[in-house]
């Protein structure tokens, strides 16, 4: 087992674009990290470039104390799951997962312990002598699973593997993976940009924006505290509302002492509460209800507020300019057309700089 | 079509029936005349029935050959036919796989400029730049070899361009899970390109040899010796006689015959054939 170090790693291309500006940080033993972010944000070149097929441009990657930038894939000892499960598709399912040990030289009789084991393991035993194609998107899933298995390896690497599959076996493989990667406790580095698989994986979420890391830490945590507006606007589903700190909503918050460095308040979904209270310290948004999402369990309302005000554009900033989104439990809410006041507790506001790049108090 | 109207259904029998009598007609004139002895094929009324002489004459044929023009029997020409047939299917199979591996995954300077000349190649069959490369085979004291029927044959880019095309699909993850499975660039080729590219081998194989079986010029101009004829320059050769009949029983026999292996290799090897051309296994 090991840790994986990266030292500001950097990867330019040749052509001279910057897919990855300078990323540090440190997966301990056994952890479970998890890269997140838009597609276009250098997760994928960042993972692929610990696995060794992207040539690493600057910094270290440090697996288990060996820096291993000028080692070929093979001998980082690693295995890759690939999106698209990449399963050699003339060899069985047995070989599939014998072919890089043989590769590696091992007796053909460990071998067989081996892939018999990761065959248990997975449910696959029944499946040893089918070609690729004649398995389900699932059944190829625990084979590339398997196939990373068998070989032991320091660091399991994950490249989206669970997004070709549909919604209900994504959420199954994914309970699957974490309960198998706790069994092992294989130190693993897993990407996505569905911001709800991460959430639930990580040990360590790592959030990243433009080739840079937005924020680093325990995934409740940055629920709680995001760091930037990209982060509190990317991590939570709805997005966090994101409004500029403006005449109305600034008098409102002018006992806050972190109002006066503030440019922009954030507040959850979840964290409005309808009521024609005032909570002291808090901020209360009258809204006309444009819109309203029954789940069952709980109610989305998209409404617009009142006063005209201008959004901020967070990307993904999936909220179109002075709307916003309130959550609340259960099945009954307020009517289309309906004004309501959705009111937020003092400890419930995250207040940004105008730039959203940083965030105000704790 | 989605409809089956019996009108419809008829219509279209009847001009596939057509077709297919307007093709075949050709060749059961050639089985039938290989039937009869010389007299009756250059008499005027050719009979439209098979008649008795068809031992006699493939076995003369085959073994013996024709008594005034072609001196070497059809035999020898199907083994020399075969033989650069082969050779030339087999042959560029290997070069194209080769040259399209190093093209599509290896990064080396002028790697586009190597596909590009690979790629002009398809420009100059062996009829255009047939003097110098008569004189090179020629100098290479290859003229009247097996060597010298294949190789100037198998130097085009068409295989190169359907091994590139088809490379080109298969996914860029299938490699980088052989290099974390430690394998290298000869055991990807081996182990993981060669396997899936079996069917686009049986395609270019059965093109390739129909191709190399049917070269009539380049045969023509290299062999000088008899015993080095292809059996499509002995049809030709028993038919050019200046002063005497020229055999049409045995001409059509050596038709016959030299019909059958192309027919062969097509019908053994369509399956694949045909999975190779659209390509659905990946």
């Amino acid at each position: 087992m090991a840790n994986v170090t990266l030292r500001n790693v950097r990867k330019t291309y040749l052509g001279g674009f910057e897919a990855i500006k300078g990323i540090d940080f440190e997966v301990g033993d056994g952890q479970f990290c998890v890269l997140v972010g838009p597609s276009g944000c250098g997760k994928s070149t960042l993972l692929r470039m610990v696995a060794g097929l992207e040539t690493i441009t600057g910094g270290e990657i440090d697996i288990g104390g060996r820096v291993v930038n000028q080692i070929e894939p093979a001998d980082r000892d690693i295995a890759m799951v690939f999106q698209n499960y990449a399963l050699y598709p003339h060899m069985s399912v047995y070989n599939n997962m014998a072919y890089g040990l043989r590769n590696r030289g091992m007796a053909e009789g460990e071998i067989k312990t081996r892939v018999g084991e990761a065959a248990r393991i997975l449910e696959l035993g029944a499946m040893l002598e089918r070609k690729p194609r004649q398995l389900s998107g699932g059944q190829r899933q625990r084979v590339a699973m398997g196939r990373a298995i068998v070989r032991q390896p320091k660091v399991f690497l994950f490249d989206e593997p669970l997004s070709n599959l549909d919604a209900k076996l994504r959420i199954a493989m994914r309970v699957e993976i974490r309960k198998l990667q706790r069994r092992l406790s294989t130190t693993s580095i897993y990407v996505t940009h569905d911001q709800l698989e991460a959430m639930t994986l990580a040990d360590i979420l790592v959030v990243m924006n433009g080739g840079q890391v937005e924020q680093i830490g325990n995934p409740l945590e940055i629920y709680q505290k995001p760091a930037t507006t990209f982060v509190a606007s990317f991590i939570g589903a709805p997005p966090m509302n994101l409004m500029p700190l403006r005449s109305e909503l600034k008098s409102q918050l002018a006992g806050d002492a972190r109002a006066g460095e503030a440019g922009i308040i954030g507040i959850r979904p979840e964290d409005f509460v309808i009521s024609n209270q005032t909570v002291s310290g808090g901020v209360a948004l009258g809204l006309t209800v444009e819109a309203i999402e029954r789940v069952g369990a709980e109610t989305f309302i998209y409404g617009t507020r009142q006063q005209e005000m201008q959004g901020v554009a967070a990307t993904p900033g999936e909220l179109p300019p002075g709307e916003i989104i309130v959550r609340i439990p259960g099945a009954v809410g307020p009517s289309i057309g309906e004004r309501i006041r959705a009111v937020a507790a003092p400890d419930k506001l995250h207040l940004f700089t105008a730039d959203g790049r940083k965030r105000v108090g704790g | 079509m989605v409809e089956h109207r019996p009108l419809t259904d008829f219509i279209a029998y009847a001009i596939l029936t057509l077709g297919i009598f307007i093709v075949a007609f050709p060749v059961y004139l050639a089985l039938v005349a290989s039937t009869h002895d010389a007299a009756t094929v250059v008499g005027g009324h050719m009979p439209a029935t098979p008649g008795s002489r068809a031992l006699e004459n493939y076995y003369r044929a085959i073994f013996v050959g024709g008594t005034r023009t072609s001196r070497e029997p059809v035999a020898n020409m199907l083994i020399n036919s075969f033989v650069s047939a082969i050779g030339i299917a087999v042959g560029k199979i290997f070069i194209s796989i080769l040259s399209a591996y190093a093209v599509v995954y290896f990064r080396f300077p002028f790697r586009k400029t190597a596909f590009w000349i690979i790629f002009i190649t398809l420009m100059l069959p062996v009829e255009v730049r047939i003097y110098p490369t008569y004189k090179v085979v020629a100098d290479l004291r290859l003229l009247d070899t097996y060597a010298g029927l294949i190789l100037p044959l198998i130097a085009s880019a068409t295989g190169t361009l359907l091994f590139r095309q088809f490379f080109m699909t298969v996914p860029d993850e299938l490699l980088e899970a052989s290099r974390i499975d430690g394998a290298g660039p000869f055991r990807f080729f081996w182990d993981t390109l060669l396997p899936l590219s079996v069917t686009t081998m049986a395609a270019l194989f059965v093109i390739q040899f129909i191709y190399g079986w049917n070269q009539y010029l380049w045969p023509l101009l290299i062999t000088t010796q008899d015993s080095m004829q292809t059996i499509v320059i002995g049809i030709k050769k028993m038919l050019v006689t200046t002063d005497e009949l020229a055999e049409w029983q045995l001409a059509m026999a050596t038709a016959v015959l030299a019909m059958l292996p192309p027919v062969a290799v097509v019908i053994f090897m369509q399956r694949l054939f045909v999975r190779g051309l659209v390509q659905t296994e990946k």
